[in-house]
């Protein structure tokens, strides 16, 4: 049996004695009999730390790791530096618990100051907070944080990841807020369908922008039907790998910037953890969920960092917050910021500039192995079409060791190209596509 | 100094080969204008960056971190080595079954053992995090009354002592939160109860921890579950406070429908400065047909994803903070079926041990002949007698090294400081720590001026929150820089 328990039986036994008690059973003594488990549970026994790594490493070779991956669909493969996974291993950020104590805890508040600061700059939003579970949650806090007396319905494209579109569904199943989906045409969202749900009860428009296929939306122009109606807000969900190359939510004209914080140095890892970002303009602020850390001076006027604006949380207001969360994605914000500060200006831009090179580039590829591309305003996702079973297609890709794109029906599949993917991967994906019947 | 000062344009991490295929770049209509001012840097400044950052913090490898409710235990490395490997990393969550059969195992073997400490029949590891597992149960016990068009049970009762996420989750879930006083005991007044439930078709439900945030276990807990089931309601455990009972009592047997456990808090997981952490929800039969998230299930030898019949829908995208679920799974495989137990009984011994130590000066909230896995000093007689309060004490520990206990919770006691110092610690730790509550005690009446002005070792003293909510500054201004 493994114990992490670094007292002996002895003392244990000592400790005991001085708070006069015999057996450790007799601190138990007082929870009742009709509640009392008696017996074993019913679990493997205990093992040496050798036996469970080795259980461990049979458990992680039995899961297929693919050296090329051309799926996407909301989780991105992308290089990531070793210095975030040095960062983010070392024990005493990973250890420590939220920065409640601010004295000793500077580290872990500064790291997530800069975390703030660098995913304004990346959005061009003013606040951002200090990180939420994902991506999917980010969309289903932002839904709600537009909510107003009179203002209680929710305007989501259907051109967004469909696990998001659920976890919105699920937000507004517990708060009661209306939900009308604004129907997607050719990729798109549909933008002619919009003017018309606009009315005086919408709370805010939802889109994701590239969308689920990649494509790149009329998102200024969404951003102004949005706003036609009078307390109606402007969420976009954004790939924050594509904003090296494309504009900002806010000069889209958006109020709230969300999104899935994997692309920025988390690994794919069977989908979490991961982080989802949000972040506001400065008049939206007070509603934004989760910590959020600012900076102050101490008592000898010595710059420094605390968790601020509590008044919008839980632990003080209880069932007047603007919402629950207390735990976050606190490590994953600091993998982001340690993977944005060795990218650089210049890193981030180079992996934006060549996942979309490569996307159109595979894209382009693609019509001489009988395969149909339907837009070419798209980022690094791009749907096809075409005549070839999906299953046959990925079938073939697989068993050369290639994770082929998503498959979105038997005749269409969604793909993915990151800086991660060379161009004799591309050919070889090309090729081995020719071949299927 | 913030990483951004120290930026150096034209440094940089020699991250990336060149772009192999012909450059590209967006139409004007999409192109981004405005700048990025992302830090440029070599990668021995960042490696310095971070050390320094490190050195500014405090974690449980640091020293004692007796914060109670977090239950901040030791992390083992086993764990950290099990969530690196390759096979769990570099998987993409979009893979057909067959290719993640050992993702897929690590989702199946962890419920299992879930499901029998806690005595529920079914788990879902979606939930990221406790306030989001609170979130999920509720959620169910919705869906429960919804499908038995019970739609008038809207109204959730809650303890005044209990957690803020408790009430937060509520009305996210769309319920009414109805809070019940404890008894002067610190426990769950069950006549008051009896009071609000009885008759009332309106309660959806009941959420509860025990044993409670005081460290107490609620004797009468089967008679209050009772209470509620009697009404119609469904009995929700927050599991924030599990670490005190696995192996002696199981939520399901006390008559709780729905569960959920904080992985990052009873199974050893780090807390990570704040995330990732990890929420899992278990339940009973009757709810398991409204779980939200997918499961792994046995099906043709090999085992493969499945949705719960009336699914409430996902909690967020694939199926939870994964690599947590896979060091809780290590944890476990560790201690086993003795262990777990063990790891209870040592955590309730090390929280008596100092709680009979400390009384000696210290007021225990509730005085209790026998805590649980934590206990609650009440400073109101010190910030009395001498106007040291507990945030005095909580600052002067920070000079002694020590993390120091929840402050000003619960709520029901006015100067509460809430230790839990778990299982992980050993008698020399605490020894010493007991040593420096009382030694405070005593500066407390000798000099508390010293305490007042606490700390004065650490990188920074007591900073200005006020000025911090009355004029935010919530990023590094650019534009003050350049000028």
């Amino acid at each position: 049996m493994g114990t992490y328990v670094p007292n002996t039986e002895a003392q244990q036994k000592e400790m005991l004695q001085e708070i006069g008690f015999e057996k450790l059973d007799d601190l138990f003594a007082h929870i009742p009999d009709d509640v009392k488990f008696r017996g074993e549970l019913n679990l493997p026994e205990g093992l040496s730390e050798m036996e469970v790594a080795s259980a461990m490493k049979k458990l992680a070779g039995e899961n297929r790791v693919f050296d090329s991956i051309f799926r996407g669909a909301g989780a991105y493969n992308h290089y990531i530096p070793a210095i975030v996974g040095t960062v983010v291993s070392k024990e005493t950020l990973q250890t420590a618990y939220t920065p409640y104590q601010a004295e000793i805890s500077q580290g872990v508040l500064q790291s997530i100051f800069e975390y703030q600061t660098m995913i304004c700059d990346l959005t061009g939003m003013d606040v951002s907070n200090a990180s939420v579970y994902d991506g999917a949650t980010a969309a289903g806090e932002a839904v709600a944080m537009c909510r107003e007396r009179k203002q209680n319905k929710a305007l989501v494209s259907a051109a967004i990841q469909p696990s998001v579109m659920k976890v919105i569904e699920t937000y507004c199943f517990g708060n009661e807020m209306e939900l009308e989906i604004i129907p997607e045409k050719d990729g798109f969202t549909d933008v002619e369908a919009l003017k018309g749900m606009m009315a005086d009860d919408v709370a805010c428009v939802y889109i994701q922008h590239p969308n689920y296929y990649g494509n790149l939306e009329k998102a200024a122009e969404i951003g102004e039907i949005a706003h036609s109606a009078k307390k109606c807000k402007y969420i976009m969900a954004v790939n924050p790998i594509s904003l090296g190359m494309l504009k900002t939510p806010r000069e889209y004209g958006a109020d709230f910037a969300v999104g899935e914080g994997q692309p920025l140095g988390l690994p794919m890892a069977f989908g979490g953890p991961y982080l989802g970002f949000m972040a506001s303009t400065d008049a939206m602020k007070r509603k934004l969920p989760g910590r959020i850390v600012g900076q102050t001076v101490d008592h000898n006027g010595k710059t420094g960092y605390v968790l601020t604006l509590q008044a919008r949380e839980q632990h003080i207001r209880r069932e007047k917050a603007s919402s629950n969360i207390c735990s976050n994605q606190a490590l994953c914000a600091l993998a982001v910021g340690v993977y944005l500060a060795s990218m650089g200006n210049g890193g981030i831009r180079n992996v934006a500039t060549q996942c979309y090179s490569k996307a159109h580039y595979m894209a382009g590829r693609m019509a001489e192995a009988g395969f149909t591309v339907k837009s070419d305003d798209f980022f690094h996702e791009f749907v096809t079409e075409s005549d070839k079973k999906s299953s046959d297609v990925l079938k073939a890709l697989e068993e050369k060791g290639i994770l082929g794109g998503y498959p979105l029906d038997e005749s269409r599949i969604l793909w993915c190209c990151t800086e991660m993917n060379s161009k004799k991967d591309i050919d070889e994906v090309i090729d081995i596509l020719k071949e299927v019947k | 100094m913030l990483v951004f000062e120290k930026s150096r344009p034209g440094r940089g991490v020699s991250a990336l080969p060149e772009c192999d295929v012909e450059v590209l770049a967006v139409g004007e209509k999409d192109r981004r204008e405005s700048e990025l001012h992302l830090p440029e840097m070599a990668e021995v400044d960042l490696s310095r960056h971070y050390t320094e950052l490190e050195r500014k913090s405090h974690g449980v490898n640091d020293g004692f971190y007796p914060l109670g409710s977090c239950t901040m235990k030791y992390n083992p490395k086993i764990n950290e080595q099990a969530a690196s490997l390759e096979g769990f990393t570099g998987v993409h969550p979009l893979q057909p079954a067959e290719t993640v059969q050992g993702c897929l195992k690590v989702m199946k073997e962890t419920e299992d053992a879930l499901c029998e400490i806690t005595g529920m029949s079914r788990f879902t590891l979606q939930p990221a995090a406790g306030a989001h597992g609170e979130f999920t149960g509720l959620l169910l016990i919705k869906a429960y009354h919804l499908a038995n068009g019970d739609t008038k049970r809207k109204k959730i009762i809650v303890p005044d002592s209990a957690h803020g996420t408790n009430p937060a989750s509520a009305v996210m879930a769309g319920m009414e939160v109805i809070n019940v006083d404890s008894t002067p005991d610190g426990l769950v007044d069950v006549d008051k109860l009896r009071e609000v439930c009885d008759g009332n078709d309106e309660i959806a439900g009941l959420m509860l921890t025990n044993p409670n945030t005081a460290g107490l276990f609620d004797p009468n807990i089967k008679e209050i579950t009772d209470i509620i089931h009697s009404c119609g309601g469904q009995c929700y455990y927050d599991g924030a406070n599990l670490n005190a009972i696995m192996g002696w009592a199981r939520p399901g047997d006390m008559g709780f429908d729905c569960v959920h456990l904080n992985l990052h808090k009873t199974f050893s997981t780090p807390h990570g400065g704040g995330g990732p952490g990890s929420g899992p929800v278990g339940c009973k039969e009757h709810l398991a047909k409204f779980m939200p998230g997918v499961r792994a299930e046995e099906k043709d030898g090999a085992l493969d994803f499945a949705k719960a019949e009336e699914s409430l829908g996902e909690m967020k995208s694939f199926y939870g903070n994964f690599l947590v679920v896979v060091r809780a799974l290590t944890y476990i495989k560790m201690l086993g079926r003795e262990g777990i137990p063990q790891a209870s009984k040592n955590a309730v011994l090390n929280a008596n041990y100092m709680m009979k130590k400390l009384s000696s000066k210290y007021d225990i909230a509730f005085n209790p002949a026998v805590c649980m896995h934590e206990f609650v000093m009440d400073i109101g007689r010190q910030a009395k007698e001498t106007g040291v309060t507990a945030m005095d004490i909580a600052k002067g520990l920070l000079d002694n090294h020590i993390h120091p206990p929840t402050m000003y919770f619960p709520l029901t006691v006015h100067e509460a400081l809430m230790a839990e110092p778990t299982e992980t610690e050993s008698k020399e730790t605490l020894d010493q720590a007991i040593e420096v509550f009382l030694k405070l005690n005593e500066i407390a009446y000798s000099d508390p001026e010293q305490l007042h002005n606490a700390p004065v070792t650490t990188p920074v003293t007591r900073l200005d929150e006020v000025g911090a909510a009355r004029h935010p500054v919530l990023k590094y201004d650019f534009e003050v820089s350049n000028e």
